[in-house]
């Protein structure tokens, strides 16, 4: 079959990308410059799942992210990864621990930051931990930097929780939200204002939940968006989700998206067959989604990139949809114990990848079951990733369950940010197969 | 030759037929079996309803089956622990539980609920232990946990019930510790392959049962002499390791196993239930979050570590074995902190890594090699 036998979408690039890379680029050289004379502020390092607007009461800083950083690397240079990697099993670390980690601590152990100069250390870290990598990671961190360290544990709710545990569980939370703020202004010596606190939550809600509505405009066919822009989109969500310029990068994407989706625009002209992807991508691989695209495929999804910093209101078996933000449902916010409330029940209630990671077994099944149906998807591809423990919880569950229920399902063996652990070959090869199955070829152009 | 002592045989058989004792007790009780994946369940309340927990251990036999269930990269004591269950080992338990632990062995909980019909229970078990907000936490966790278990059970737990059980895991636990302090002697009256076996049964035998033999233990090493050379003395700590044959080979080339920090030991025992007021669930809650923390919930502060050295101080270490069961993360990220915290300290460190079936002549060599450099004079 040629491209000329099937349908084909009109196709442009993003307008948005270019202005995402800026903030992306603006971020990381804000990171850098936070260490000079010039740039002087506060950073702060941890996990981009830390509650991001609590230090805003602080005033002016910026936010040093591991993972979104560890991604950066290496996508952009696995050798320097590799490298990274490499200084950190020789300083004693195993080789199968979160490569996102194991990235970081050999930038820091190296000295040397991906995007230029020495690695920039922080005044200090904030965590918030669900995966059992976090808790770790920044104790890891703040020892050998010798700075101090706070982190939040964030007891997710099971996917059937009753009244009585969400409430123990937001009080649990609100409390440690609490804490946080007080060490922080103990630590610094810094003031808390509680109204700037107040905005920048007030914005992680807005973006979060803008987020999950242009992932939720996806659902068109053809897809207005594709797997690589996608990783190009959320990860401002990730990085800053707290700033105001974000809220307003995300109100431009959703309006492109709503303008594509009602044009047909297509991320991929030829699609005839739509996969959701399970777990993060490997990062210096990208070009295997292109190479699905040759078949006509789009990949218009995934759990990780939705659910990493998207607000999804869930109710299983009835619905998947944006959760609407507090200050649109005339919840109080007026002062720091309201604050913290609403951001402890926004994330407990809408993060479905902390659920997922520590509840997984039907509950997640189910909901990945959800996201096919609402994305029209015929397939699912399932990343065995080595280098995230907490995403390859119920991986192996929910490749059985769509095999029970007929639904195609592909695997391959791979490590988010390790490419020692990655067999392009191979992984070729089993998208062929999988290809084949569906009966699909490639379109000639 | 050790001489045999009847007592801890009895430990040895327990441990050797725990399915048979298993079968046994409920023949004899008519009580319910719970298979607890995790030393963090709170097996006071099940207790006090008349359920026997037992955990749920592997068999380290080389296995396939959870392939399709479990990644291959989760650790090879959680899939054998799921092999056992997916085997049909375990077919006599009515119900399982999991206090949350790590990812690997939640896993297994999961795919375990998943595919074999018993009544599951997760108790959401906070990590950050060193915050005063897990105390209400898990309380309140703990408060539905009993619930549940009255609705299986079909009857309510009183004050008196909580109390009976309290009073003898608080027993037991002291009777494990009065038995660890023998083993302080230069000469310890039991090798640290039959503490194990004691070790392990406290886990799935009735603690009533459990203590009674343990008093008669203790009488029979107070006057108990072992006709050997006890060696260099060491420690175990990490990872899950309930592996007698490995401790067995140890022992073999010239040295005593004396205390460990394992959770299928001291990590298991190690502290009581302090009832302090009327809020019996509040006491448990505080038991838990006070015991030494697995290295998951050993954060921001390192409470693990300077227990482990006091321990090193009491028992007269002279070196530690710090195992690894492959892929544990929680245990990998330690092991730098802690090996340089053991240098520090002038401990010497042999690290190994478990899998559910050991290279027994390889970790023989190295263990030699290990006890070779503990008896060395430093000459440089
Ligand atoms: S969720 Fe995955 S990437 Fe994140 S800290 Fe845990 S192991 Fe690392
Ligand atoms: S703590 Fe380690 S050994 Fe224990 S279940 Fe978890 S990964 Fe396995």
């Amino acid at each position: 079959m040629t491209t000329k036998d099937i349908k084909r979408y009109k196709t442009k690039p993003f307008d948005s990308w270019k202005l995402a890379k800026e903030l992306r680029m603006n971020h990381y050289r804000e990171i850098a410059e936070s260490r000079t004379e010039k740039g002087k502020k506060l950073l702060i390092g941890g996990g981009t799942e830390s509650m991001l607007g609590l230090p805003a009461g602080l005033g002016e800083y910026v936010f040093f992210g591991g993972e979104p950083y560890a991604a950066s690397m290496s996508a952009g240079d696995p050798a320097f990864a590799v490298e990274c990697m490499e200084a950190t099993e020789s300083a004693g670390f195993a080789r199968d621990l979160c490569a996102y980690m194991r990235d970081y601590l050999g930038s820091f152990l190296l000295d040397r930051y991906y995007f230029g100069g020495p690695f920039p250390k922080a005044d200090f870290y904030l965590q918030t931990h669900f995966c059992d990598t976090h808790g770790k990671w920044y104790q890891i961190v703040s020892e050998m930097v010798g700075v101090p360290y706070f982190s939040t544990d964030f007891v997710p709710l099971r996917w059937d929780e009753t009244v009585e545990g969400r409430q123990q569980k937001v009080e649990f939370f609100t409390g440690q939200l609490l804490d946080a703020i007080e060490w922080m202004e103990k630590i610094t010596g810094i003031k808390y204002q509680d109204e700037l606190l107040i905005e920048a939550v007030k914005n992680e809600f807005r973006t979060t939940s803008l987020w999950a509505e242009c992932a939720v405009l996806n659902q068109a066919i053809p897809a207005a968006m594709d797997e690589k822009s996608m990783y190009s989109f959320y990860i401002l969500a990730v990085l800053m989700r707290h700033r105001p310029e974000v809220v307003r990068f995300y109100e431009i994407l959703r309006d492109e998206m709503k303008d594509r989706v009602a044009n047909q625009i297509a991320a991929v002209p030829t699609e005839r067959f739509r996969l959701l992807h399970d777990s993060q991508p490997p990062w210096y691989a990208l070009h295997i989604f292109r190479y699905l695209e040759k078949f006509g495929v789009a990949c218009v999804g995934a759990n990780y990139e939705f659910g990493l910093s998207g607000g999804w209101d869930y109710k299983p078996g009835e619905y998947l949809r944006p959760a609407v933000p507090p200050q649109d449902r005339g919840v109080p916010l007026k002062d720091r114990e309201d604050a913290c409330r609403a951001l402890a029940e926004w994330w407990l209630d809408y993060h479905l990848i902390a659920r997922g990671i520590r509840f997984s077994g039907p509950g997640r099944n189910a909901l990945v079951m959800h996201m096919l149906k609402d994305w029209h998807c015929d397939g699912l591809m399932i990343h065995l990733n080595r280098g995230c423990e907490g995403l390859a919880v119920g991986q192996m569950e929910i490749r059985l369950a769509l095999v029970e229920a007929g639904i195609p399902v592909m695997t391959y063996e791979g490590n988010v940010g390790d490419p020692r652990e990655f067999d392009e070959g191979r992984t070729l090869a089993r998208i062929d197969a999988f290809m084949e199955s569906a009966g699909l070829k490639i379109l000639e152009e | 030759m050790i001489a045999a002592v009847s007592t801890i045989e009895k430990f040895k058989n327990w441990v050797e037929h725990r399915h048979q004792y298993a079968r046994d007790w409920k023949a004899r009780t008519g009580g319910k079996l719970l298979g607890t994946f995790c030393t963090y369940v709170p097996e006071e309340i099940a207790y006090a309803a008349g359920i026997l927990p037992v955990r749920l251990l592997g068999s380290h036999e080389p296995q396939d089956v959870t392939e399709p269930y479990l990644f291959g990269m989760f650790c090879p004591f959680s899939r054998d622990v799921l092999a056992q269950g997916l085997k049909g080992r375990f077919n006599y338990l009515d119900g399982i539980a999991e206090a949350h632990t790590c990812m690997h062995i939640n896993q297994a909980f999961e795919s375990w609920s998943i595919h074999l019909p018993v009544k599951s229970f997760f108790i959401s078990m906070p990590s950050k232990v060193q915050s005063p907000r897990s105390r209400p936490l898990l309380a309140g966790q703990l408060g539905i946990f009993k619930k549940e278990i009255e609705e299986w059970t079909g009857r309510s737990i009183s004050d008196a019930d909580l109390d009976r059980a309290i009073d003898i895991y608080n027993t037991n636990r002291r009777l494990m510790w009065d038995m660890y302090n023998l083993r302080k002697a230069p000469n310890p009256p039991i090798t640290g392959q039959e503490a194990m076996f004691v070790a392990l049964a406290q886990q799935m035998v009735d603690k009533e049962e459990h203590s009674q033999a343990l008093r008669e233990l203790i009488e029979e090493l107070k006057t108990r002499k072992l006709n050997r050379d006890p060696g260099a003395r060491l420690m175990l700590l990490g990872s899950e390791d309930d592996d007698t044959e490995f401790i067995k080979m140890v022992e073999s080339v010239g040295a005593t196993v004396v205390i460990d920090d394992h959770c299928t030991g001291t990590r298991y025992f190690w502290n009581e239930v302090d009832c302090v007021g009327d809020n019996r669930l509040e006491s448990i809650a505080n038991r838990y979050l006070d015991r030494t923390p697995c290295p998951n919930r050993d954060w921001p502060d390192r409470i693990r570590f300077p227990r482990v050295l006091q321990m090193t101080k009491d028992y007269g270490v002279q070196g530690v074995i710090m195992i690894q069961q492959k892929f544990c993360d929680p245990h990998e990220a330690d092991m730098p902190a802690l090996t340089a915290y053991m240098k520090k300290a002038g401990i010497p460190t042999l690290f190994l890594e478990f899998d559910a079936t050991l290279p027994m002549g390889q970790f023989r060599v190295r263990v030699e090699a290990f006890l070779e450099t503990i008896g060395q004079e430093d000459l440089f």
